[in-house]
C-alpha cells in the first residue's frame, strides 16, 4: 500500500517525475558513455595488438604502452638480429610515425606482416604499389568518407594515395610501406616496435628472456603483458575524468531529488499531516519520502540507460575512428548505485523535514 | 473509559503563550456518543488534539483505557493514534493522490494490519454508509458528504477506542449532514462506539447523547438530551 502512495505521489505531478528522472538519467547517460568509450578504444586497441599475430613485442628503453620514446636505430639490424635467435619464427620491424589527433600511420613490411597474421582483408584495393600508397581501415574510411584512388592529405604535407581500404583489427588504422615512411620522416632504418613470432607458444617465456638477455634494457613484452597493459588503469588521466563524471554525477542526483523531495514536501504538507493524524510514525513519513527518492533514481537509471543508447547512435557519426563506444552492461549496476546513494541522500533532509513536522499545524495549514 | 482531571494546555509557539484548557474535568463512558459544543477559541480542538495524541498535555490527568497520556513518549502517542483512536476533521482531509478505498488500506497498511482481511463488521457498515460504489474514485471525483462518509470508514476501520469528530459537518449541507450523523448515531449503536464530536449546530448535537458546553478552556455545562444512551450500564456523568 505504500509503494502505491508512493508511485500515486509521483504520478500526481508527472512533469515534475520526469524532469528529475531525465536529470538523473542525464547523469547516468554520461557515467555510461565515458567508460563505455573508454572500454571500448580500450577493447580495440587490445584487439588490433592481438590482431598482429605477434607473441612478443620490442620498444625502446622507457617505453609505455601508449607512448614511444623514441624510435630505434639501426632496424633491419635488429630485426635480423632477433630473427637469428633460437625459436623465432618471424620478426618485422614497424615504424610508428604519429600525425597528431592520437593517430599514427604504421610503416610496415607487407611480407612479414601476411606471414605473421595472414595479412589484410581487402574490402577495396589491393595492396602498395607506389612510395605513396596508403592503406586505410573500414572505419578510418567510414567516417572520412574515402574511397580507394582518393587523394588523401594528413597534414604533414605528403600527397597520399588510398590503394586499399581494409577490415579493421589489425595493428593500426593507417598503413603505409616501411622504407618510404621512413624516408619521408627522415628515420631511415628506423623503427618504434619489433613484433615477433615464435616457433610454439610454449617457447614465448624462453625467447622473451633471451631477447631481454640480448637487448638488454629495451622493453620486451609478450603480447598478454601488453594486452594487460592496454588498459583504463594504466591512463590516468582517462581513469581520473571517469572518477569526475562520476563524483558530478553523485552530486547533482543528489541536488536533483534534494530539490524534487523539498517541493514536494512543502506542497504535501496536508498529507503528511494526514498520515502523522492516522499514526504513522516519523519513520513511516520518512520512508515514503525515502521510497519516492529510491524509485525515481531507479526510474532515471532506466532512462538514463535508454539513453545511452541514443547517444552512442549519434556519437557514431562524430566519434573519430581511433574512438569506439560500446555499451557496457556490467556498469549498470554501478550506475545505479551512484543514483541510489544520490537519491537517498537527497531525500533524507526534505524526508526528516516531514518526519518532524507538527501533524496539528500541518493540518491546519491550506 | 476517558477521564480527564484537571487538564490544561498552553501553547507556547508564539511570543505569548496561549493558555488553550485551563483545567478540564470530563468523564466519557465506553458507547458513550458526546458532542462538544462552544464558541470559537474555547479549546475543543485542542481537546481532541490531546485524547487523540497529536498533542501532549501540560499538566492534569488524561486517561483512555486508563493510559495515562501525560507520561506518553512520542512514540507512544504515535501508537495510541494508531491503535486506539479514529479523527473525522471538517475538511474530510482524505490523501487526494489515493482512491477512497486505498484510502483506507492506507490507515491499515499504517497500523500493521493490511495483511488482515477487512472484519465482518466492517464491511457491514460499508454497506451502510453507502460509499461500496466509489470507492475506486479519488476524492476530488466524490462529493463532499461521500468523501466524509469515506473518511468516517477510514476512522474506524482500525476498530479504534475512540472516534473524535471535530465538526464533522462543517462542510455539508443539512441532507449530507444528516446523512453523517445518523452514520455516527449507527456505529455507535451498532459497535457501541465512543464518539466525541465538536459541533456548532445544536441539531447535530442533539444526535449524541448528551451535549459538553465549553468556554475558555474549560467545560462549563453539562447536559442529557432527550436521546437515551445506548449504554444503560453508563455510570455517572464525571464532572
Ligand atoms: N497549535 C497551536 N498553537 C498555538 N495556539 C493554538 C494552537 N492551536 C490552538 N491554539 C489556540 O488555542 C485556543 C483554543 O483553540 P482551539 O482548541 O482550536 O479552539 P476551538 O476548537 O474551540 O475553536 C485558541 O486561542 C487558539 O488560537
Ligand atoms: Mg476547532
Amino acid at each position: 500500500m505504500i509503494y502505491r502512495l508512493v508511485w500515486e505521489n509521483l504520478k500526481h505531478r508527472p512533469v515534475r517525475t520526469l524532469l528529475s528522472a531525465i536529470f538523473i538519467g542525464v547523469q547516468v547517460t554520461l557515467i555510461l558513455t565515458i567508460v563505455g568509450l573508454s572500454d571500448g578504444t580500450f577493447g580495440e586497441m587490445q584487439e588490433r595488438s592481438r590482431g598482429t599475430g605477434a607473441d612478443i613485442v620490442i620498444r625502446p628503453p622507457n617505453s609505455t604502452v601508449i607512448q614511444f620514446t623514441g624510435n630505434m636505430m639501426h632496424g633491419k639490424e635488429l630485426v635480423a638480429k632477433v630473427r637469428q635467435q633460437p625459436h623465432v619464427k618471424i620478426a618485422t620491424g614497424v615504424l610508428v610515425q604519429g600525425i597528431g589527433n592520437f593517430q599514427s600511420i604504421s610503416g610496415i613490411d607487407l611480407a612479414d606482416f601476411k606471414a605473421m597474421n595472414g595479412g589484410f582483408t581487402y574490402i577495396e584495393g589491393g595492396p602498395f604499389q607506389h612510395p605513396n600508397d596508403l592503406m586505410i581501415d573500414a572505419n578510418f574510411a567510414r567516417f572520412r568518407k574515402l574511397h580507394v584512388g582518393e587523394p588523401l592529405d594528413l597534414g604533414n604535407g605528403f600527397n597520399w594515395n588510398i590503394c586499399a581500404v581494409v577490415e579493421p583489427g589489425k595493428l593500426s588504422q593507417l598503413f603505409a610501406q616501411l622504407q618510404p615512411l621512413q624516408e619521408m620522416y627522415s628515420a631511415t632504418n628506423q623503427v618504434s616496435a619489433v613484433y615477433v613470432q615464435v616457433d610454439d607458444p610454449a617457447n614465448i617465456p624462453a625467447v622473451k628472456d633471451q631477447l631481454q638477455k640480448l637487448l638488454d634494457d629495451y622493453v620486451i613484452l609478450t603480447m598478454q603483458q601488453l594486452l594487460d597493459m592496454i588498459s583504463v588503469d594504466n591512463v590516468p588521466l582517462v581513469k581520473g575524468f571517469t572518477n569526475v563524471v562520476i563524483g558530478i554525477s553523485l552530486v547533482v542526483g543528489f541536488l536533483v531529488v534534494l530539490l524534487t523531495m523539498y517541493t514536494a514536501v512543502l506542497e504535501r504538507t496536508r498529507e503528511i499531516g494526514i498520515l502523522k493524524a492516522l499514526g504513522a510514525s516519523p519513520g513511516y513519513v520518512l520512508g515514503v519520502l525515502l521510497r519516492e527518492a529510491v524509485l525515481l533514481a531507479v526510474i532515471g537509471t532506466v532512462a538514463g540507460i535508454a539513453m545511452t543508447y541514443g547517444s552512442k547512435w549519434l556519437l557514431h557519426f562524430v566519434l573519430p575512428p581511433m574512438l569506439t563506444e560500446i555499451a557496457v552492461p556490467r556498469w549498470w549496476p554501478i550506475a545505479l548505485a551512484i543514483s541510489l546513494v544520490g537519491g537517498v541522500l537527497g531525500a533524507i533532509y526534505p524526508g526528516v523535514k516531514a518526519a518532524r513536522q507538527d501533524a496539528i499545524e500541518a493540518l491546519s495549514y491550506d | 473509559m476517558i477521564e480527564i482531571h484537571g487538564l490544561t494546555k498552553v501553547y507556547e509557539t508564539g511570543e505569548v503563550p496561549v493558555h488553550a484548557l485551563r483545567g478540564v474535568d470530563l468523564r466519557v463512558a465506553k458507547g458513550e456518543f458526546v458532542a462538544v459544543v462552544g464558541p470559537s477559541g474555547s479549546g475543543k480542538s485542542t481537546l481532541f488534539h490531546i485524547l487523540g495524541g497529536l498533542t501532549p498535555p501540560t499538566s492534569g490527568g488524561v486517561f483512555i483505557n486508563g493510559r495515562d497520556l501525560l507520561r506518553m513518549s512520542d512514540l507512544e502517542r504515535t501508537e495510541l493514534r494508531k491503535t486506539h483512536v479514529g479523527f473525522v476533521f471538517q475538511k474530510y482531509n482524505l490523501l487526494p493522490t489515493l482512491t477512497a478505498e486505498e484510502n483506507i488500506e492506507i490507515a491499515r497498511d499504517i497500523a500493521g494490519r493490511s495483511s488482515q482481511p477487512l472484519d465482518k463488521d466492517f464491511q457491514e457498515i460499508l454497506q451502510h454508509l453507502h460509499i461500496t460504489g466509489r470507492m475506486h474514485h479519488k476524492p476530488r471525483a466524490l462529493s463532499g458528504g461521500e468523501q466524509q462518509r469515506v473518511a468516517i470508514a477510514r476512522a474506524i476501520v482500525n476498530r479504534p477506542a475512540l472516534l473524535l469528530a471535530d465538526e464533522p459537518t462543517g462542510n455539508l449541507d443539512t441532507e449530507n449532514s444528516e446523512a453523517v450523523l445518523t452514520i455516527l448515531r449507527d456505529l455507535n449503536a451498532r459497535l457501541n462506539q465512543t464518539i466525541l464530536m465538536i459541533t456548532h449546530n445544536p441539531e447535530a448535537a442533539a444526535y449524541a447523547h448528551r451535549t459538553v458546553r465549553m468556554r475558555d478552556g474549560r467545560i462549563v455545562d453539562e447536559s442529557l438530551p432527550g436521546a437515551s444512551p445506548h449504554d444503560t450500564n453508563r455510570p455517572k456523568i464525571g464532572g
